[in-house]
């Protein structure tokens, strides 16, 4: 299971990535082996406004559906045009060309309270236990 | 991923599943692959080359003896005795109400002498059915343990399974079964399937079922798992019990109407009949989808607002790349090019009422 160091992790799989104020969004590579084939993604236009564990999405694989939920509060700047196009994308390369949203963040330092790497890790391996 | 539980049944595949990469769970009580390397690349296999499937999950039973095809006859809605030696039907198990207890096939392997091939999840159920309508002559054996059933589907399966048996089955015609030979064992070959394609179903003796796995992997199948299956056969418009079919569910209601026999007698006839000449009240219907939403078991089929379906079962089918699904419909609003909605979660999302069929190349 790939989680990559740099990046900070919500309990309902996304994983965040911030540079300066901006925050970048996606599922993990756990959540999309679990979900399998995606089929599917609905994403919010830019412009909207998030609370800390709002919903802003589903994704939808053959197998099941699954809300995304935003583990920070923001702006939307930006959704990914590419994986609406090649929802492929979010299978492949979850952390990279997978990318669901961009938001702008409202407090920056909001992302320490979110897991880190190593955290996400015992918590994905206590829900395999469980 | 789940992790295994000792209670569940495992096929004499179960240990070469995990080795060649394949996600396993829980599936009507067996420890079951549901993918390998995913079920899109696996159905598409299916499509255009061959795939290999484990279903040794499903229920064999042999019945043996002088009154075997008179038994089953009064327990299916199919006419067994149409069958000659080496033919299959696809038939129906019914209760006293005309709900379907199972969908089956019934293969003649001689006059004394029937295959009874049943699903994974009411093979138990099944078997006490038909065991207590058995005439003391007439014997149930029940094989499940100590063979195995695979899979080989797809428009290049009979040339790959031809030549693994160096044996010609292109000449064995669809819905029949002969005796095969490979690698000095006996294997039983059905030209029968569940994924819309030509293949052939195996069934053979436990011990040799992963060589004969291995085989016909190198020979070039791809293994799927039970998300492929699942995708192929709602293309295929294939009933599944439990979304399709229940003890509920008349046959005739579920576009099943061609395997109940008007002719004979057999347990909830009347009533099959019944429904037949007044009507069925709902229908199976197919439906395509706007969108790329998967319609999923038990959403709501509506008509301007107004509850008039329920979806049976749902898929993204990756050969129209379009959302396909079923659905039971309420008669007056299943005709084929009527426009309905799905309500995916509190969304209407448009969809058209076509035929089952989406693909099929049987």
């Amino acid at each position: 299971m790939n989680i990559p160091n740099d990046l900070r992790y919500s309990k309902t799989d996304e994983w965040v990535r911030v540079e300066g104020d901006i925050a970048t969004i996606g599922i993990t590579d756990y959540a999309q082996s679990e979900l399998g084939d995606i089929v599917y993604v609905e994403l919010p236009e830019a412009g909207r406004v998030l609370q800390t564990g709002e919903m802003f999405g589903t994704v939808e694989s053959v197998k099941a559906v699954a809300d995304l939920y935003s583990p920070v509060a923001g702006e939307v700047v930006e959704s990914n045009p590419a994986v609406t196009e090649r929802y492929e994308l979010l299978n492949e390369d979850p952390y990279g060309q997978g990318w669901l949203i961009k938001v702008q963040l409202a407090d920056p330092t909001q992302v320490e309270n979110l897991l880190t790497a190593e955290q996400y890790a015992a918590y994905i391996e206590e829900r395999r236990k469980a | 991923m789940a992790t295994q539980d000792s209670g569940l049944q495992r096929t004499p595949l179960a240990e070469i599943h995990p080795q060649m990469g394949a996600r396993m769970v829980e599936f009507a009580g067996w420890w079951m692959p549901v993918q390998y390397g995913g079920i899109i690349q696996e159905a598409r296999a299916v499509r255009e080359g061959v795939g290999l499937f484990d279903i040794s999950h499903m229920g064999r039973f042999h019945l043996r003896g002088a009154e075997a095809i008179p038994a089953l006859e009064t327990l299916t809605t199919n006419d067994v005795s149409a069958l000659t030696d080496g033919a299959a039907q696809y038939s129906l198990l019914t209760n006293p109400h005309g709900g379907v207890i199972d969908d089956i096939i019934v293969y003649r392997l001689s006059s004394d002498h029937l295959l009874v091939v049943v699903n994974a999840a009411n093979a138990d159920k099944d078997k006490g059915w038909i065991q207590q309508h058995l005439p003391p002559s007439v014997t149930l054996e029940d094989a499940t343990a100590q063979t195995a059933m695979i899979a080989v589907q797809g428009p290049k399966a009979i040339e790959l399974v031809s030549r693994l048996f160096a044996q010609n089955l292109a000449e064995l015609p669809r819905f029949h079964v002969t005796s095969g030979r490979w690698s000095g064992y006996p294997v039983l070959v059905a030209r029968t399937g569940y994924t819309g394609e030509d293949g052939v179903e195996l069934i053979i003796d436990a011990s040799a079922a992963g060589l004969l796995w291995n085989a016909l992997h190198k020979a070039g199948a791809v293994p799927c798992g039970l998300g492929a299956r699942d995708m192929l056969r709602i293309e295929a418009g294939y009933p599944l019990y439990g979304h399709e079919l229940n003890e509920h569910i008349n046959p005739i209601e579920a576009g099943l109407g061609w395997v109940v026999s008007k002719s004979k007698e057999f347990i909830g006839a009347d009533v099959i009949r019944r429904v037949r000449e007044q009507g069925a009240a709902r229908k199976l219907v197919g439906l395509e989808l706007q969108g790329r939403m998967v319609a999923r078991q038990g959403y709501p089929v509506q008509v301007n607002g107004q509850t008039v379906g329920e979806i049976t079962s749902g898929t993204f089918s990756p050969t129209l790349q379009k959302s396909i699904a079923m659905a039971f419909v309420n008669s007056e609003y299943a005709r084929t090019g009527s426009e309905v909605q799905v309500n995916m979660r509190g969304k209407p999302v448009p969809a058209r009422i076509v035929s089952r069929r989406f693909v099929h190349h049987v």
